[in-house]
């Protein structure tokens, strides 16, 4: 299609910018992997991989690592996705790790912290170099300083006092034996424009992103949907809501949102007018401090 | 506390009534959301006395980027009578332990028009390889300049290295008019001073705005106190700036970045060259040659992101298939026979150094310019610049953290490069630390003067 002023739409310069990023990984380091969990983001991540190879395969595997706390339609989604591309899935599983003895279960029942020792775990294992994280720099104030290329000591660790510089689109992926490099093709990118690509590319996502009725329990303000990991305590009731998600995390732990939108376009309407962050709504174990992800990637954590 | 506005609605406790996504406020919202908007990238300078955190507060606040559950979470971490809304971008606990920005944070706002990537990048001088991390993308900087100290040398130091990162256009906006009584006179002081120093830098593009970001007088609101000042807010000149025309259509250059070779029943005879256009527009059936073979072929045809597309142009990443099959890798570059780039591997280039370890001559070094990375030697360093004087001085040993200064390279393969004043994507590279692999300098190739 030709554009005759030879400007990109936002979507499309985010699209070229990374494409690029993933290109040059693959070209630069040895062993990369896709961290890809079935929710929106690393399925928009693992969209643009596809096209940034085409016609050929996504030449590296993808990994998810499993804290056995999944909804059962991403997890669904995730193996037809992965069967549908033709790319080799790799599961880093919390309670394996918990049953051997590797990391222990935190007496608040989330699993967030313990996946870090999962995932370096898998990594060292494997032998991989780069990882490919869905992450966002809108979704969060330590997220929002993180470099596109954010390089890992041999622990995974972020020091976010001596980052790499990052000049032009010139990354830098040298690394030393045991170190690795994070990589975030989706830096720049927003919820909306998110969404927005998934309306313009008719990407697939699982159905929980849409409202449906469910039986939910009200737990601090949030909407938890019962499931198998989240059962009314005493004093709490179930009622029926129209809810959809807004994040999927675990499901003990990610909470839903009263919406109307059951299509695309409608979840759109609804980001735009919201006066809420999508971590800030949906997810209880954010809360816990300012800098409880600053603290948590410096730790290893994507 | 007093906020600089109030929340359009207060948060409830509780759960969140659904949000009506048919009312007309929700259509007008997509109407915006969706609309075909271009993006723009900003930098801005300063320090947390500047008012720059304010006035990206500002702007984010205004354009209503900020959340209710951003702004309470600041509410709440605000020590005096304002809301502090540096607290917004300074994410790290060190930047908010300390009252400073150390690193570059990334913001993002829409308006109908346009969407903004703000790049806030660190003012004081030992944190400048952050400052050049943010500011090279970077279409459009600004300068904060309070009105009451007039231009520092920070300052000048900010606006240096935006005209020295050829950063197309610049703003100053003159803050804290408020405090001196939104005088012109002063005004007028400040902004003939500048433009007298941004002759001398060959600055494209100067526009100078006074504002006040926390009052909000001309960021996005035109105010009623400066009669006198007959140009448009900040916000409506960050809109209209023209930004398509910065980009070399003019030469053609495809650094090769990947070669696709889909080794399938289906695409058995497919290649494909995978790459960004620096620069240029490619269309099927040109004539190009490929460095550093000097081959020429013609293009066969050209894939985008959603299959074969008539033109490739900046900042497109495509994949580019050749009639002939040539020899054709990573680190080459695909240009037209009559206009190719310059070969050479005798650089002279002018250097930001980012490392403690100090640059010097007989160094060895690693260059990565467009896809290609190759070994180098530093020759000479014919002088460092200083900053604040733009004084030279051909003495200088060595170039320290944060020094600029011309640097010759023999590199040990030829380089495609051309002047970095004609083309931004073909005249930069980065310095690698081959013992420590970190990233240690920026080069930009200028013709000696």
């Amino acid at each position: 299609m030709p554009t005759p002023d030879y400007r990109l739409s936002q979507l499309e310069t985010l699209e070229a910018e990374s494409i690029h990023v993933i290109r040059e990984v693959v070209a630069e380091l040895e062993r990369p992997v896709l961290l890809f969990s079935g929710g929106k983001d690393s399925i928009v991540m693992l969209e643009l991989a596809r096209k940034a190879f085409a016609p050929a395969r996504i030449p590296f595997p993808v990994m998810h690592v499993d804290t056995g706390l999944n909804f059962p339609d991403v997890l669904e989604f995730r193996d037809k996705r992965v069967a549908e591309l033709g790319v080799q899935l790799i599961v880093a599983s919390v309670p394996d790790a918990i049953a051997a003895g590797t990391v222990k279960e935190e007496p608040n029942g989330s699993r967030n912290r313990i996946q870090t020792p999962v995932l370096l775990d898998a990594v060292e294992e494997h032998g991989f170099t780069a990882l490919f994280g869905g992450a966002r720099r809108d979704e969060d104030k330590a997220r929002a300083k993180e470099r596109l290329f954010s390089f890992r000591d041999e622990f995974g660790q972020w020091d976010p006092k001596n980052q790499r510089p990052e000049i032009w689109d010139l990354y830098n992926g040298r690394i030393h034996l045991g170190e690795s490099i994070r990589v975030f093709p989706l830096s720049n990118w927003t919820e909306l424009d998110i969404w927005q690509y998934i309306l313009q590319e008719d990407v697939a996502i699982p159905p929980l992103y849409l409202a449906q009725e469910r039986e939910v329990v009200e737990r601090q303000g949030m909407l938890y949907a019962v499931n198998e990991f989240i059962r009314p305590r005493d004093g709490e009731e179930i009622r029926r809501e129209t809810v959809r998600y807004r994040t999927v995390g675990d499901a003990n732990l990610t909470a839903a949102v009263l919406s109307e939108a059951v299509t695309v376009e409608e979840v759109i309407a609804e980001i735009a007018v919201t006066r809420m962050t999508e971590r800030g709504a949906t997810r209880g174990d954010d809360k816990v401090s300012d800098a409880a992800m600053e603290d948590r990637k410096k730790e290893g954590y994507f | 506390m007093t906020p600089v506005d109030q929340p359009d609605t207060a948060a409830q406790p509780g759960v969140h009534p659904p949000i009506d996504v048919h009312s007309p406020v929700a259509e007008h919202a997509v109407e915006i959301a969706t609309a075909r908007k271009d993006i723009i990238r900003i930098a801005t300078a300063g320090s947390v006395d500047d008012g720059k955190s304010t006035l990206i507060g500002r702007l984010l606040y205004d354009s209503k980027a900020i959340f209710e559950d951003q702004y309470e979470a600041v509410e709440r971490a605000s020590k005096g009578d304002y809301v502090d809304l540096a607290l917004l971008t300074d994410g790290l606990r060190a930047e908010r332990e300390q009252g400073i920005t150390i690193d570059v944070a990334y913001r993002y706002f829409s308006t109908p028009r346009r969407t903004f990537i703000l790049a806030d990048t660190p003012g004081h001088v030992q944190y400048t390889r952050n400052m050049v991390t943010g500011a090279s993308t970077a279409d459009l900087a600004i300068v904060l300049v309070d009105a009451r100290k007039g231009m520092l040398e920070q300052s000048r130091r900010h606006a240096f290295l935006a005209s020295l990162l050829r950063v197309p256009h610049l703003v100053v906006a003159v803050n804290k008019m408020d405090l001196v009584d939104w005088s012109e006179e002063i005004f007028e002081s400040i902004r003939d001073e500048f433009s007298a120093f941004a002759s001398k830098l060959n600055v494209p593009d100067l526009t100078v705005v006074p504002i006040s970001a926390l009052h909000g007088d001309n960021v996005v609101r035109h105010s009623t106190n400066t009669s006198w000042y007959e140009g448009t807010t900040l916000l409506h000149h960050l809109e209209h700036v023209h930004v398509a025309s910065d980009r070399n259509l003019v030469d053609p250059r495809f650094p090769v970045q990947y070669v696709i070779r889909p080794q399938s029943d289906a695409h058995h005879d497919y290649r494909g060259y995978a790459g960004t256009v620096a620069s240029g527009v490619l269309r099927p059936g040109d004539e190009v040659q490929v460095l550093p073979s000097g081959l020429t072929t013609t293009i066969a045809g050209i894939d985008g992101p959603r299959g074969p597309v008539d033109e490739a142009f900046p900042p497109m990443s495509v994949t580019v298939r050749l009639t002939d099959d040539v020899d054709v890798s990573r680190g080459d570059l695909i240009c037209r026979p009559a206009n190719a780039p310059t070969a050479t591997q005798d650089i002279d280039a002018l250097v930001c150094w980012m490392a403690d370890e100090p640059l010097r001559p007989r160094q060895r070094i690693a260059i990565k310019h467009t896809t290609r990375t190759v070994r180098a030697v530093v020759k000479d360093l014919t002088y460092r610049l200083d900053v604040n004087t733009l004084h030279r001085d051909p003495e200088a040993g060595e170039l320290g953290l944060n020094d600029i200064g011309r640097v010759r390279l023999r590199a040990t393969q030829p380089l495609f490069v051309d002047d970095y004043l004609r083309n931004r994507a073909t005249g930069r590279f980065i310095l690698i630390d081959e013992a420590t692999n970190a990233t240690v300098g920026a080069g930009m190739l200028t013709p000696a003067s």
